[in-house]
């Protein structure tokens, strides 16, 4: 059986020098966005969305494990951070229906980025606990059904109101002093959490972490034979990869100023995997296109209604018949390099 | 390395005097984009969707000012029912397309979170789709105008009369979001202000098919009204399930709270008959009412009749379009536009002659309709006849029972 | 009392379209290991055939539940037959992944032309009307759900299991080589078998045309339900798929008495006690 990412390239002796000029190339170009007319608010949800895809990718890309469940990490950390923006207030249920609330005044940006990332780390440790046990279709599918369970108690929790959301959630003073009000300021921020943790996925990759989380991918049973507990380290890159989902998560709450379901829907799940997808699996760089293109795809095309829905069902499906390296992919097979 | 600072000195001194340039933009011109943001194509697509966009057309020709030499624009946008679609295009809107006016926005909890973008960007919004009493309530701006009907309207309207015809208990099936939870607080009020009891209630999700163990439940509770505290497909749904499952046949009645001509056409007129609800504008209530509704019926897709949402879409630009030619011209500023509009009566062939009150909250009468029997109707489209006309005082929360911000100074 | 007698009747309706849905992706997994994404659309795709059966030739329900099964048979064995079969050497989750796409095109380009509002399907004359069960008035149509399902699942099972056709079914998936040695057109036998699943997922689709309306998005929601029903049900067991499902049903009704807020999240919190003690679902194969 082909594994899905057996088309992307060994790393060879200077790929990591070309991925790091890549990176630099990126982060100024990024950079340079609000000396440019383009709407940084798009970029910044590409950005977010970017980190979702990187994030993503780590656990097919180098784990080998598709989850269809991403979404519900996304959503987790969005939630938390409007919430605690907003309202501040932490609600622990101590029985089904009933919560324990401990009153606070709305957090700074800072700690509500921390809370909602906590809580998406928490969220894949019970999560990743309960799915690793299987590998590959059925993985996907308990990873879906997880992130459907989180989907219905978020559509009842009063706390995220339903399908209403959280609206109007404020931006705050990041640090006491970067005023997230001002689009530039925000702009910065985002980026500096989006390159900040591309580069933690990257030095996860490049580290022995790493490099027995590939041989796990590419022969778990001689991976168990050399002494590895694969299921742990498993376990650890699924934490990561769901941890830095909910950061993306609660910075796209920065952005967008609201938090819905829309952010912990199937639909979504399907978004990330197709971002990831087109942008090419097990690629560095892959997640960050990909996500561009379909974030760009969205919003101009938003005219054509439901039509959208249809030309991303036609790229998945040329994708995995045509063009399974996705665009970074052939680029970099093209290249002979590793990107 | 030079060139990247030269061509950083450059962008910043291009973007600044960008920024100059649209300083300078703060006086009148004649220049108006509106925007018909609606659910396009899912559960409220019929009572709102294209008919407003049309109905927004028509109110641009009617008002004349292309001959004076005004641009004006219509955009409509799909929010699908999603708070955060609609904050997006809204947001988009404001940002790229220079949009000055929003109209429609059925659905509150898209409504509601449009709200706080049009503050924010100091923009119009003039919403006639969304039911909840909150807009001109709790979550009141001076940007925005609530047209046609409100929460608050539906539930003295149908609740009062049907709890004062003997309909003293209620059992509700809500939709489960900020418009259903608004008309069940407000019927809820409005039930027990005249001595009823609500025994109890049950949260359908939005855009639920199958009513049926929602419906069961309505019927164990032995209720006299089972209140449908929902809208467009949902109602028609569980009316036509209540049906099947014999609710009807048994003695319980049905309240449709917010029901829409689009809706007693889909239902059919034996499945409708008899139910009583509140509505501000009907097609064939006089004359006027009647000129608009042909003028739209040849222009709107399957010929259907406009509904009130339609209308206050129409009413709503009409007389903003008032506002900005006593203005001189378009400010571009949302707030002064609307507290212009708060200083001029409204009146218009569609509501007749109203006024807006400080909170946003546009009063005019409202009706309270019963759906014809097939044999009383003589034709399609013919279908309600008026009970009661209730008195605009009414009809909307009282100046002094508003909890809207703006009125306390 | 007869309020929960009520509820655990709905849910048995329910657990009818569970059954029937997750039997025809059991079928699908079983025999070809392929997650079938599509088979909400496919679903859905029955419902609209129904509908346009009607409105276009005037024939009703009874031919529609013949009809459209076959139409949209064929529709997924052409399906099978151009997309699926290239990514026969290929990892699984590509199946998926393909099939998930395909939900997507047929999903929106169904929305495109008839929105999200649903077009009503009138229940058969023959089928109108109810009985007084005492504890509940149980309309003719919900009943005949349930028995049809039955019948159909049931029907389903023995030609699988204890036919000769099904015989070479099962063995051409469990060693499609030694079959083909003996003779049997395997390719053949996969595209038919994918047929099979999606006819069977058209057949739910036309029962539940009068209940749900006809809605491009009917699917949706329903199908993940379906997923983790297969998975607590064990993949690729038939038997397995078509207890639980009516199980799951009823289950649910049961929730909806007792704890409504949990009625949506309990199949999944069951799913995952379930993998919990047993991974391969209760009565499935490991894979």
């Amino acid at each position: 059986m082909t594994a899905l990412t057996d088309d992307t390239l060994a790393t060879t002796p200077g790929a990591m020098r070309d991925e790091m000029i890549v990176f630099a190339i990126m982060a100024v170009l990024l950079a340079a966005v609000p000396f440019t007319g383009i709407y940084p608010f798009f970029v910044m949800q590409a950005l977010c969305f970017a980190l979702l895809a990187c994030a993503f990718n780590l656990l097919i890309g180098y784990g080998g494990l598709l989850s269809f469940g991403h979404a519900m990490f996304l959503g987790t950390g969005g939630y938390v951070t409007g919430h605690f923006l907003k309202v501040g207030a932490i609600s622990l249920p101590y029985w089904p229906g009933m919560w324990f609330t401990i009153p606070f005044p709305p957090f700074s940006p800072e700690m509500a980025i921390i809370g909602g990332t906590a809580v998406s780390c928490l969220l894949a440790v019970i999560t990743g606990y309960v799915s690793i046990r299987r590998q590959g279709i059925y993985f996907a599918m308990i990873t879906l059904a997880l992130s459907q369970l989180i989907y219905f108690i978020y559509l009842q929790a009063p706390f995220t109101h339903g399908e209403d959301g959280i609206q109007g959630i404020p931006q705050g003073k990041m640090l006491g002093f970067l005023d997230l009000s001002n689009t530039t300021v925000l702009y910065y921020v985002v980026l500096v959490g989006f390159l900040a943790g591309f580069l933690l996925i990257f030095r996860a990759i490049n580290s022995p972490f790493g490099e027995v989380l590939k041989s796990i991918r590419e022969n778990e049973q001689r991976a168990i034979s050399l002494g590895y507990k694969t299921d742990h380290y498993k376990l650890l890159a699924f934490i990561l990869s769901g941890t830095l989902a909910g950061f993306a998560g609660s910075l796209k709450v920065f952005v967008a100023q609201n938090a819905s379901l829309t952010d912990v829907e199937v639909a979504m799940s399907g978004l990330i995997v197709l971002m990831t997808l087109v942008g090419g699996l097990g690629t560095v760089f892959g997640p960050v296109v990909g996500a561009f293109v379909i974030i760009a795809m969205q919003q101009y095309l938003a005219g054509f209604g439901q039509w959208v829905t249809v030309i991303q069902g036609v790229i998945f499906v040329a994708c995995v018949l045509l063009f399974r390296r996705g665009l970074i992919g052939e680029i970099a097979h093209l290249l002979k390099r590793s990107l | 390395m030079k060139k990247s600072i030269a061509s950083l000195l450059l962008g910043t001194a291009l973007s600044l005097l960008a920024a100059d340039v649209a300083f300078a933009q703060d006086k009148l011109d004649k220049v108006v984009k509106i925007g018909s943001l609606s659910d396009q194509s899912g559960l409220y697509a019929d009572l709102g969707g294209p008919g407003s966009t049309l109905a927004a057309q028509m109110a641009v020709e009617d008002s004349g000012l292309t001959a004076k030499g005004w641009k004006i624009d219509v955009i409509a946008g799909d929010h699908q029912n999603k708070p955060d679609v609609g904050v997006n295009i809204a947001r988009q809107w404001f940002d790229v397309d220079k949009v000055d006016v929003i109209v429609d926005v059925p659905n509150s909890g898209v409504a509601l979170a449009v709200n706080n973008v049009v503050k924010e960007k100091n923009g119009v919004f003039l919403d006639s789709g969304a039911g909840t009493s909150d807009l001109t309530n709790a979550q009141c701006t001076p940007n925005t105008v609530h047209w046609s009907y409100d929460t608050y309207t539906l539930a003295h309207g149908t609740g009062t009369a049907l709890t004062k015809a003997g309909g003293d208990t209620w059992f509700f099936v809500t939709a489960d979001y900020a418009f259903g939870a608004a008309l069940e607080r407000d019927t809820t009020a409005a039930v027990t202000a005249l001595g009823g009891k609500v025994l109890g209630g049950v949260k359908a999700p939005l855009s639920t098919s199958d009513f049926s163990s929602f419906l069961l439940q309505a019927q164990a509770s032995k209720a006299k009204i089972i209140g449908l505290a929902n809208a467009g497909a949902d109602t028609t749904n569980a009316i036509k399930q209540a049906a099947e499952f014999g609710i009807t046949q048994s003695g319980q009645k049905l309240a449709a709270l917010l029901l829409f001509i689009t809706d007693v056409h889909s239902l059919g007129l034996n499945v409708a008959k008899g139910l009583n609800f509140t509505e501000t504008y009907y097609w064939d209530l006089n004359d006027g009412t009647r000129a608009f509704a042909k003028r739209f019926q040849e222009r709107a897709k399957n010929h259907s009749m406009p509904t009130m949402v339609h209308a206050g879409v129409y009413a709503s630009l009409i007389h903003y379009f008032k506002a900005l030619e006593a203005l001189g011209g378009n400010p571009h500023d949302g707030a002064k536009v609307v507290a212009k509009m708060k200083e001029i009566p409204t009146d218009d062939p569609l509501f007749g002659k109203g006024s807006i009150e400080p909170n946003g909250r546009t009063i005019h009468p409202a009706y309270l309709f019963e759906v014809k029997q097939p044999s009383e109707s003589k034709g399609p489209w013919d279908y309600y006849k008026l009970v009661a006309t209730i008195p605009a005082s009414e009809a909307f929360t009282p100046l002094d029972k508003s909890t809207c911000p703006l009125l306390k100074k | 009392m007869a309020a929960l007698y009520a509820q655990l009747l709905v849910g048995l309706i329910n657990g009818s379209f569970y059954a029937l849905l997750s039997l025809g992706l059991a079928v699908i997994f079983g025999m070809l290991n392929i997650i079938n994404f599509a088979h909400g659309a496919l679903y859905m795709m029955g419902a609209f055939c129904a509908y346009f059966v009607l409105s276009l030739t005037g024939l009703g329900y009874w031919w529609a539940l013949i009809i459209a099964p076959i139409i949209v048979g064929i529709f997924g064995m052409v399906l099978e037959r151009t997309m699926l079969k290239w990514l026969a050497g290929l990892d699984h989750l590509y199946g998926l992944l393909l099939t998930f796409g395909l939900a997507l095109i047929i999903q929106g380009v169904f929305q495109n032309f008839f929105g999200s509002s649903g077009l009503p399907y009138a229940i058969p004359d023959e089928l109108q009307g109810g009985m007084n069960l005492g504890f509940m008035y149980l309309p003719i149509y919900r009943g005949w759900v349930i028995i049809f399902s039955l019948v159909v699942c049931i029907a389903t099972w023995f030609l699988i299991e204890k036919t000769r056709l099904g015989a070479y079914l099962r063995a051409a998936t469990e060693n499609p080589t030694l079959v083909r040695a003996f003779g049997i057109n395997v390719p053949r036998m996969i595209t038919l078998t994918y047929g099979l699943g999606v006819g069977l997922a058209a057949l739910a689709g036309v029962l539940s045309a009068p209940i749900n309306q006809v809605r491009p998005l009917m699917g949706e929601n329903v199908i993940i339900v379906v997923f983790a029903v297969v998975v607590i049900g064990g993949m690729g067991s038939i038997m397995g798929s078509i207890v639980t499902g009516f199980a799951l049903g009823v289950i649910e009704g049961l929730t909806k008495y007792f704890y409504p807020e949990a009625s949506n999240t309990v199949v999944f919190v069951l799913m995952v006690l379930v993998l919990l003690v047993k991974p391969t679902g209760l009565t499935g194969r490991a894979a």
